[in-house]
C-alpha cells in the first residue's frame, strides 16, 4: 500500500468524520419531507408489524410470569423491536441469523411459535435445548436462527465463517450477526470484522446500540463516536441508523444484503435505540438510570412509531390493533400454561449429545447416578420421574426444528 | 460481632485493602456506580472515585491483560470477572502471561499485586454457562495461586491475604452463598494463611476434602454420617494451589479413608490430583479405595442440575462405600 508522504506530522483522531443517522420514520409516524418509503407491501407491513406487537405482548406476559414466580428468568427486548425485526423482514427468510439473546422479534417475524417459545422458557420435554439452557436461549434449525450461546460475542466470528461457507456453497445467502455495543469491546468482534473483510464473506455485523451494557452506560463503553467509525479500520462498508424506526432499518439492512450477497463483501450497521426495559428479569435500572430519561425514549417508541405510520397508510386500523392485541395475550396464556404443565426432559438428557455417542465412562458414571436415584427418589424426583418405570427415551423424536 | 453474609463480608475486605493502601484498584465489568451484578464492589466508587474503582468496557481479556501491566507497574489490582464462566476469554492473559511474569523476567518484573475475584459454582439454577467451576484448568499452571473461601469469616480473611500475597491470585468465590452463606465476621483487618487446609471437624473413621460451597455440602452429608455411627474428618483445602497436602496426608493416616468432592466434572478435576497423592504418601495406610464425588463429565445442565450436583446424599453414600468397604 503507498499513501502520499507529507513532511509535517499529521496526527488524526477520527473527529474529521461524523457518521450521519439514517432516518426515514419521524417520531410522529410521518415519512420525514423528501424521504422515499422502501418498497413494502402491505402485506409484508403487516407481516412485520404484528411481529412487533407479538413480540412486545410475549415479552409483556413473561415478564408478569417472572415476577409471579412461574418462569426463572427473562429478557424483554422492548424498545429494541424496530432493530431487530426491521432488520430480519429485509432478509431472505433462509439467511442465518447467529444472534446475542435479545433477539427473540427475529423469530416471532420467522414464525417460532409461542409454544415453541414456551417449551425454550420452561425447559419442558419439547425443548429443543431439553433444558440444558436459561430461558431466553432459543435456536431453531428450521428457521435458520443460530442457538443462543451467553458467553458475549462468540456468535460474532462465527458469523464471518458460517458466511464465509455460504459464500463457497455459493447458495446466495449470507448471515446477520447481532450483538450490543457492550459485546463489541469483546476481541472476538475485532478478530471477526477483520477476517470478514480480509476474506470478503457475506456477513452483516448488526449491533443494537442501545446505551446499555447492563449497568454500563455507552459513554464508559467506548471512547469514539459509537460503534460505526470501526468499519473504517476494518475498510469496510458501514452505515448507521436510527434502529426505532422500522423503515429505515429495513431499507438500510436490505441494502446491506445486496452489498453482502452481490459483492461478497461484509457490512457494519449500527442501530441507534435504548434498552427500555432492565438489562434482565435479575436487574433493576433505577441503580444506574433516570426515569426522565427512559422516559425520553418511551416517547420515541418503534411500535408506536410503525403503528401511527400504518394507520397513516390505511394498513391499519384501531379495532385490528385491539383485536389482535386481544388475541396474542390470549394465545400467549393457553401456551404459557400447557408448556408449565408438561414434564422435564427425561434423565438421559444430562448425558445425551455431550458427544455424538456416550462414551463409555460417562455411561458408567450414569448407571451409577440412576443406582444412587432409585435409591433416593424423593430427593431427585425429576430424575426418578423417568426412571420409574423406565422409559424409553427417542431422543430424535422432537418433530422439526 | 458483626454478622455479615459473604457480599458484604468481601466489601468490607476491598474497602479495609483500598483505605490502607491507595495503590489497591477495584474494576470490571459494571463494578462502578452499580457495586457489580452481586453487589461486592458497593459503595467502593463513592467512596475512593473513579479512578481507584471504575466500569471497564465487556473485554475479559482486556481487563486480565489490563490488570496485568497495571500490576507489572506496582499497583495492587483487584480485577472482577463477572462470572468465572466468562474467565476463559483472558485465559492467555492469566495462563501465559500472568502466571509466567515473574518466572521469564527474573523477577525483573512481576504482576504480585494482581487479584482476581470471580463467582463460581452451581446450584442457582444457571445453567451451563452461569455455574461452572474452572478452578482445575487454572491449577494446572505454575505460579498462580487459586482460593475458594467457604464463608464470610473465611472469605474476608483470605480476600485480604490474596491481596497483599506477594504472588498473583484467583479468587473463586461461591455465588450460591453470596446471600446464603452469614456468620460473625469481625469489623477489623485481619488475614487467613493461603496454602493451609483448615480443619473444620476432627473425627476417625474418614477423612472428607472440599473447598468453596462444598463445605455446606458435606457438613450435611456428614450429619448423616454420624448418625449412622460413622466418625468424619472434614478438612476445607481453601487454597487449591498451592494446596495443603501435609494436612490432608496426616489425616489420611489417621482414618485410613478418603472421600473427595467437588462440583466441577470428574475427568481432569483436582480430586484426581488429591487421590493420586495421598495414595502415593499413604498407600499403605489406605482402608478402602479414595472416593470422589463430583459433576458428571458433561457441561452444567439447568432442568436436571439437582441431579448432577454432588449433593449431601451421594457423599454420603460414598461415605458408606467407602466405610463398609
Ligand atoms: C464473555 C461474557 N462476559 C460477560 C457476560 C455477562 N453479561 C451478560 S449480558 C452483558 C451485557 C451485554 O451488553 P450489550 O452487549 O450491550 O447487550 P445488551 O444487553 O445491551 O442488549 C454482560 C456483561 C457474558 N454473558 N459473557
Amino acid at each position: 500500500m503507498t499513501t502520499p508522504h507529507v513532511h509535517e506530522p499529521v496526527f488524526l483522531t477520527g473527529d474529521e468524520f461524523s457518521i450521519p443517522t439514517f432516518r426515514l420514520l419521524d417520531p410522529d409516524g410521518c415519512l420525514r419531507e423528501g424521504a422515499t418509503a422502501p418498497q413494502l407491501s402491505r402485506d409484508h407491513a403487516r407481516r412485520i408489524y404484528r411481529a412487533m406487537l407479538a413480540t412486545r405482548v410475549l415479552d409483556e406476559r413473561m415478564m408478569a410470569a417472572q415476577r409471579q414466580g412461574r418462569l426463572s428468568f427473562y429478557m424483554q427486548c422492548t424498545g429494541e423491536e424496530a432493530a431487530v425485526i426491521g432488520a430480519t423482514a429485509a432478509l431472505d427468510d433462509a439467511d442465518m441469523i447467529m444472534a446475542q439473546y435479545r433477539e427473540q422479534g427475529a423469530l416471532v417475524y420467522r414464525g417460532f411459535t409461542f409454544d415453541e417459545f414456551m417449551n425454550q422458557l420452561f425447559g419442558n420435554e419439547l425443548d429443543y435445548g431439553k433444558g440444558r439452557q436459561m430461558p431466553v436461549h432459543y435456536g431453531s434449525r428450521k428457521l435458520h436462527y443460530m442457538t443462543i450461546s451467553s458467553p458475549l460475542a462468540t456468535q460474532i466470528p462465527q458469523a464471518t465463517g458460517y458466511a464465509y461457507g455460504q459464500k463457497l456453497a455459493e447458495d446466495g445467502h449470507c448471515t446477520i450477526t447481532f450483538f450490543g455495543e457492550g459485546a463489541a469491546s469483546e476481541g472476538d468482534f475485532h478478530a471477526a470484522l477483520n477476517m470478514a473483510s480480509v476474506h470478503a464473506v457475506p456477513v452483516i455485523f448488526f449491533c443494537r446500540n442501545n446505551g446499555y451494557a447492563i449497568s454500563t452506560p455507552a459513554v464508559e463503553q467506548f471512547a469514539a463516536d459509537g460503534i460505526a467509525p470501526r468499519a473504517f479500520g476494518y475498510h469496510m462498508h458501514v452505515i448507521r441508523v436510527d434502529g426505532n424506526d422500522i423503515l429505515a432499518v429495513y431499507e438500510a439492512t436490505r441494502q446491506a444484503r445486496r452489498i453482502a450477497v452481490e459483492n461478497n463483501q461484509p457490512v457494519l450497521i449500527e442501530a441507534m435505540t435504548y434498552r427500555l426495559a432492565a438489562h434482565s428479569s435479575s436487574d433493576d435500572p433505577s441503580g444506574y438510570r433516570s426515569k426522565s430519561e427512559e422516559q425520553i425514549w418511551h416517547d420515541q417508541d418503534p411500535l408506536l412509531r410503525m403503528q401511527k405510520w400504518m394507520l397513516g397508510q390505511q394498513w391499519w386500523s384501531e379495532e385490528e390493533e385491539k383485536e389482535l392485541q386481544e388475541s396474542l395475550r390470549r394465545e400467549v396464556l393457553e401456551t404459557m400454561k400447557r408448556a408449565e404443565k408438561r414434564p422435564p426432559p427425561p434423565l438421559d438428557s444430562l448425558v445425551s449429545e455431550v458427544y455424538a455417542e456416550v462414551t463409555p465412562s460417562l455411561q458408567n458414571q450414569f448407571d451409577q447416578l440412576k443406582r444412587h436415584i432409585r435409591k433416593y427418589p424423593d430427593a431427585y424426583p425429576r430424575g426418578a420421574r423417568s426412571l420409574d418405570p423406565e422409559v424409553a427415551v427417542d431422543s430424535n423424536d422432537q418433530g422439526e426444528r | 460481632m458483626p454478622t455479615m453474609n459473604m457480599l458484604q463480608a468481601i466489601n468490607n475486605a476491598l474497602d479495609i485493602a483500598m483505605a490502607e493502601d491507595e495503590k489497591v484498584i477495584c474494576f470490571g465489568e459494571d463494578v462502578g456506580i452499580f457495586g457489580g451484578v452481586f453487589r461486592a464492589t458497593s459503595n467502593l466508587q463513592g467512596k475512593y472515585g473513579k479512578a481507584r474503582c471504575f466500569n471497564t468496557p465487556l473485554v475479559e481479556q482486556g481487563i486480565i491483560g489490563f490488570a496485568n501491566g497495571l500490576a507489572a507497574q506496582g499497583s495492587v489490582p483487584v480485577a472482577e470477572i463477572q462470572f468465572a464462566d466468562y474467565i476463559f476469554p483472558a485465559f492467555d492473559q492469566i495462563v501465559n502471561e500472568t502466571a509466567k511474569f515473574r518466572y521469564r523476567s527474573g523477577d525483573l518484573f512481576n504482576v504480585g499485586g494482581l487479584t482476581i475475584r470471580t463467582p463460581y459454582g452451581g446450584g442457582i439454577s444457571g445453567g451451563l454457562y452461569h455455574s461452572q467451576s474452572p478452578e482445575a484448568y487454572f491449577t494446572h499452571t505454575p505460579g498462580l495461586k487459586i482460593v475458594v473461601p467457604r464463608n464470610p469469616y473465611q472469605a474476608k480473611g483470605l480476600l485480604l491475604a490474596a491481596i497483599r500475597d506477594a504472588d498473583p491470585v484467583i479468587f473463586f468465590e461461591p455465588k450460591r452463598l453470596y446471600r446464603a452463606s452469614v456468620g460473625e465476621v469481625p469489623e477489623e483487618d485481619y488475614q487467613l494463611p493461603l496454602g493451609e487446609a483448615d480443619i473444620i471437624k476432627e473425627g476417625t473413621d474418614i477423612t472428607l476434602v472440599g473447598w468453596g460451597a462444598q463445605m455446606e455440602v458435606i457438613g450435611k452429608a456428614v450429619e448423616l454420617a454420624e448418625e449412622a455411627g460413622i466418625s468424619c474428618e472434614v478438612i476445607d483445602l481453601r487454597s487449591l494451589l498451592p494446596w495443603d497436602e501435609d494436612t490432608v496426608v496426616e489425616s489420611v493416616l489417621k482414618t485410613g479413608r478418603l472421600v473427595i468432592t467437588h462440583e466441577a466434572p470428574r475427568t481432569g478435576g483436582f480430586a484426581g490430583e488429591i487421590a493420586t497423592t495421598i495414595q502415593e504418601r499413604c498407600f499403605l495406610y489406605l482402608e478402602s479405595p479414595i472416593a470422589r464425588v463430583t459433576g458428571l463429565d458433561t457441561p452444567f445442565p439447568l432442568t436436571l442440575e439437582k441431579e448432577y450436583l454432588p449433593d449431601h446424599l451421594k457423599i454420603f453414600e460414598a461415605i458408606r462405600e467407602s466405610v463398609d468397604f
